[in-house]
């Protein structure tokens, strides 16, 4: 196969079935032998269409499940706003429709088609919202819920209207009903059945879920159907009567601006019909265990898949057929034989599962309900005739015990003797641990197991949650399983004995945040007295310069002080970034990359008289390279003189801010950012980190600063600024997610002043701040509920910590300079100052000085 | 064992070694790194990082690994015993150690020591 043609799949579709085929052919190898084309309806590449909803708050790039646009693997090609518009089996091949690429040649050509040959074709595309035949439903201000572009037009309409309403009460349509809440409209939900999420809940849950649903404004109107959709050409107000009743049975009006339709889905299986494919008498292509079609050639996953002849609207069955589909292209055994369609889910705030045989259909099956009308609490479980095994279940407003109970079905699991305990609160003497054995399915979206997490945990060397997301992709999709992953870490830690290490080092058995925490309650200000009442020994090149970095965070004293000096970095010990010869490298700040003439000349002076090196960093400043560490006084009194001042390149501090020239000079700039970027930096200059840090501000959307590829990342919208985070260059970039949009400049500062803040206190040592939301429970969410909530109430206090790190600012080389004792260190040889270092020594290369790297010594022999 | 001529160097004052720091000191033409330990003790190896080739080890961390009182180098982080001058990272690795003695306060070093032999 390795040396026989390459092979080529097309992937129709890039929902988030399409994106995990492909992420999937990437990850097992399939890509060695195989291109793949993935061809997206959408002008956005996949995202998190699970979490449709929280677009209002955090925006379409926090949806983003693929933020750059393109895979890493360039044998992975991904084309966007484009129609695949018929399938040639007979050749096979697929005729793809692109927009033409700009305005003016829209008017000669409609659209780009182009006709790819396939060896593999992959249905991928999904499923469309379900319009029921209502009159009137062509009326603007009727809209489905499915795309960005959907919630868009929402949004848009809302702006003008008061009220709406959606019909259909089922999943969907809560998410629904929670989006036109917290759009500010009086809400409507209009279910034909007698209760509210049909499909999954009994009567008695659904009326405790209407008394959630109602107490956050929510009119609930259950057991009515849609006559009419009333209005002019837009709609006014919808028209509805019992269900059950004859048409002309008297009816109620709602008055209503926005009407979305959320009456289920169906398969979009046209591309297959066209080509005769056989389809499923409710829809969806029909497809084998292997997820293959009547033709070997073309493979349907996902929505618009009927595997032995039935649809399966969730993500965690699309993912399964994705993986079976590479499978099968890699001649694997996998097949796809059913799905767990359990659903755990927080609607509108309130927690809702069900999961098993819920209704109890089981031959003999019994119920157990546990009911609090008080809390709005309810909970069923199903067993077995016999009580010894469960079969299902429903909770409604608590659903904590979803990751036990759930694996309990898939697994057989005995029941406690007990199974009561397991639904009654836990104060009510209750809690019984249950094992869960290792072949439950912890998630189910990703279909891992117990043991797969164990496999990570005793083999792979994961020691988190989030070293276990990223290797087995449990708890990444819908979340709901991550309290029992951790639960299943620490249980195996616990049960071989194996404390886990979060010790920085063998003089601590505390965390850095941990240290920061005792540092600060204590008041300590010298490592002898942190490491005699929290370590052993004297210390080493961990943990000494993560408490001079502590100690700088809290306290603003120059570093290198002597209760300090001798705990940093050689790096910091010589305020300048040690070169491979011993020589150190001197980097003034240049704010946001703004430079006067004069002092640009200054910098080429300087460097011209010490025969320096001198390269343009990428961070918009100027490295000037091969300063003997005695040189480095005089270097930096010229350049204190002429008003530079350090720019913190050695320190694990703010780097810099780097901007684009903004609308000052732009002609699309829409907001000033140099003038931000410079502010920004020097706000936080030589605030010491866990990391180094760097900024960026961009003056539009065109993003030239590289902004999101930084620690903080800031551009520029019409109304303001949009707040990015956690993004790096590096070795394992990260693109910068948005933490908040549409700022004013206050508010940005705020933010970014108790985000950094709260990272500086809480991240490990070197963790950078992608890494660090990456493993904080809740993630980015949680960053913006401490940030931009203020969940924690800390946010006052994250403020004052910046705002006198701010007040307590010195030039380290000025004050320095300014102190006899500090400049003591800056010479080489202590009994001959005036010897310079004879092991330094320089060739030219380029018209520029580089270090001929010193003669290694025989080891063992005196020099 | 070693009774051959010893020449002794004075380097600095005592006070001039900074605690848990080092210092560099020419001694016959050869770049020696002088420590001070917490408990007052002192050290010298040859200055020479061997895994770089920089005069840079009175520049590390002083501080401890289990018994031994160490510095690391400050240019890749390996860790040297200040008593024999032996690679705690690598054991194919020992930089030369010399004999420090203090005389009325002058901190003095002598000639490099073989192997083996221990302060």
């Amino acid at each position: 196969m390795a040396t026989g043609k390459r092979q080529r799949i097309v992937v129709v579709g890039h929902g988030m079935v399409g994106h995990r085929f492909a992420q999937a052919a990437v990850e097992r190898g399939l890509t060695e032998t195989h291109d793949v084309l993935v061809i997206g309806e959408e002008p956005r590449a996949a995202y998190d269409r699970v979490a449709l909803t929280s677009w209002f708050g955090a925006g379409s790039d926090a949806l983003s499940l693929l933020p750059g646009g393109e895979y890493d693997d360039p044998r992975v090609r991904l084309v966007l706003d484009s129609v695949v518009t018929e399938v040639d089996r007979a050749a096979r091949t697929v005729t793809v429709v692109s927009p033409p690429s700009a305005a003016e040649d829209l008017l000669a050509n409609p659209g780009a088609v182009t006709v790819h040959e396939y060896d593999v074709l992959v249905l991928a595309t999904g499923a469309a919202p379900f319009v029921p035949p209502v009159e009137g439903r062509g009326k603007d201000g009727c809209f489905v819920y499915r795309t960005i572009e959907d919630l868009e037009a929402i949004q848009a309409a809302s702006a003008t209207a008061t009220s709406g309403v959606v019909i259909g009460g089922g999943l969907l349509g809560l998410e629904a009903a929670n989006a036109l809440v917290q759009l500010g409209l009086q809400t409507h939900v209009v279910e034909m059945a007698p209760r509210l999420m049909p499909v999954q809940l009994d009567d008695a849950a659904g009326v405790t879920l209407v008394r959630h649903v109602e107490r956050l404004g929510v009119t609930v109107h259950t057991g009515v159907v849609t006559e009419e959709i009333v209005g002019g050409s837009s709609v006014s107000g919808l028209r509805m009567r019992q269900a059950g009743t004859e048409e002309g049975a008297p009816t109620g009006v709602v008055d209503a601006q926005v009407v979305v339709f959320s009456a289920g889905i169906r398969p979009r299986d046209a591309l297959a019909r066209e080509c005769d494919l056989p389809v499923a008498p409710r829809g969806g292509v029909l497809v084998d265990e292997q997820c293959r079609t009547a033709d070997p050639h073309v493979f349907a996953i996902g929505e618009c898949a009927a595997p032995g002849g039935t649809m399966y609207g969730l993500v965690a069955p699309g993912y399964a057929m994705a993986e079976v589909v590479v499978d099968a292209l890699l001649d694997g055994p996998g097949t796809f034989t059913g799905a767990d369609m359990s659903t755990k889910l927080k609607l509108l705030g309130v927690d809702v599962a069900s999961f098993g045989d819920a209704f109890a259909t089981t031959d003999g099956a019994l119920e157990l309900t546990y009911a609090d009308a008080v809390t709005g609490v309810y909970k069923k479980l199903v067993v077995s005739e016999d009580g010894t095994r469960l079969l299902g279940g429903i909770l409604v407003g608590d659903a904590s015990a979803y990751g036990i109970l759930r694996p309990m079905v898939s697994s057989g699991l005995a029941l406690p003797a007990n199974p009561e305990q397991l639904i009654l609160p836990v104060g009510s003497g209750a809690g019984v641990q249950i094992g869960m054995p290792d072949e439950a399915q912890v998630c189910s979206c990703n279909d891992v197991t117990k043991a797969d997490i164990l496999h990570a945990v005793s083999e792979q060397g994961c020691e988190t949650v989030a070293d276990v997301k990223q290797c087995t992709r449990a708890g990444s999709t819908c979340g709901s399983c991550v309290a029992t992953v951790k639960n299943i870490i620490e249980d195996h830690f616990a049960s071989v004995g194996k404390v886990v290490d979060k010790g920085l080092c063998e003089h601590f058995r505390l965390t850095r945040q941990e240290l920061f925490d005792v540092v600060a309650v204590h008041g300590y200000r010298r490592f002898d007295d942190i490491v005699a009442a929290h370590g052993t020994g004297r210390g080493c090149d961990v943990c000494k310069p993560a408490i001079a970095s502590i100690l700088a965070s809290q306290t603003s004293t120059h570093i290198l002080e002597p209760a300090t000096a001798e705990l940093q970095d050689t790096n910091d010990k010589y305020l300048g970034n040690i070169q491979r010869n011993g020589t150190y490298s001197v980097v003034p700040r240049i704010p946001g990359g703004e430079i006067t003439p004069d002092k640009l000349i200054v910098i080429g002076e300087v460097a011209r008289d010490y025969g320096l090196y001198t390269k343009i960093t990428g961070g918009q400043r100027i490295d000037l390279f091969g300063a003997r560490m005695e040189q480095l006084p005089a270097i930096w009194r010229r350049l204190v003189d002429a008003g530079f001042e350090s720019g913190h390149a050695y320190g694990k501090s703010l780097r810099t801010v780097k901007s684009c020239v903004g609308s000052t000079w732009c002609r699309f700039g829409v907001q000033d950012s140099v003038g931000l970027a410079i502010a920004l930096e020097l706000r936080y200059r030589g605030l010491r980190s866990p990391h180094k840090l760097k900024g960026g501000v961009s003056g539009c959307a065109r993003e030239c600063a590289e902004a999101r590829g930084k620690d903080f990342g800031v551009i520029a919208t019409e109304k303001g600024w949009n707040l990015y985070v956690g993004g790096n260059g590096g070795a394992t970039p990260a693109h910068a997610r948005l933490l908040a949009g549409d700022l004013d400049t206050a508010t940005l500062v705020s933010y970014l002043d108790r985000f950094l803040m709260y990272y500086v206190r809480t991240a490990d040592r070197l963790q950078r701040t992608s890494t660090w939301i990456e493993q904080l429970e809740g993630g980015l969410d949680r960053v913006r509920e401490v940030v931009v909530d203020d969940s924690l109430g800390l946010g006052a206090e994250l403020e004052a910590e910046m705002a006198r790190h701010v007040g307590g600012y010195e030039d380290e080389w000025r004050a320095t300079l300014e102190d006899p004792t500090k400049l003591e260190r800056f010479v080489t040889f202590v009994n001959a100052p005036d010897t310079p270092d004879p092991s330094i020594a320089f060739t030219t290369e380029r018209d520029q000085i580089q270090p001929i790297a010193p003669a290694l010594i025989p080891v063992g022999a005196p020099a | 064992m070693s009774t051959v001529a010893v020449s002794l160097t004075p380097v600095c004052a005592v006070e001039a070694v900074p605690l848990e720091g080092g210092v560099a000191a020419l001694v016959d033409g050869s770049a020696v790194a002088v420590f001070r330990t917490f408990d007052g003790s002192l050290f010298a190896l040859s200055n020479v990082d061997p895994f770089s080739g920089a005069s840079v080890l009175s520049r590390g961390i002083v501080g401890s690994r289990g018994d031994a009182p160490v510095v690391s180098s400050p240019m890749y982080k390996q860790a040297f015993d200040l008593r024999t001058g032996a690679c705690l990272d690598d054991a194919a690795v020992r930089v030369a150690s010399y004999g420090v003695t203090v005389v009325d306060g002058v901190v003095h070093v002598g000639s490099a020591r073989p192997a083996g032999e221990v302060a």
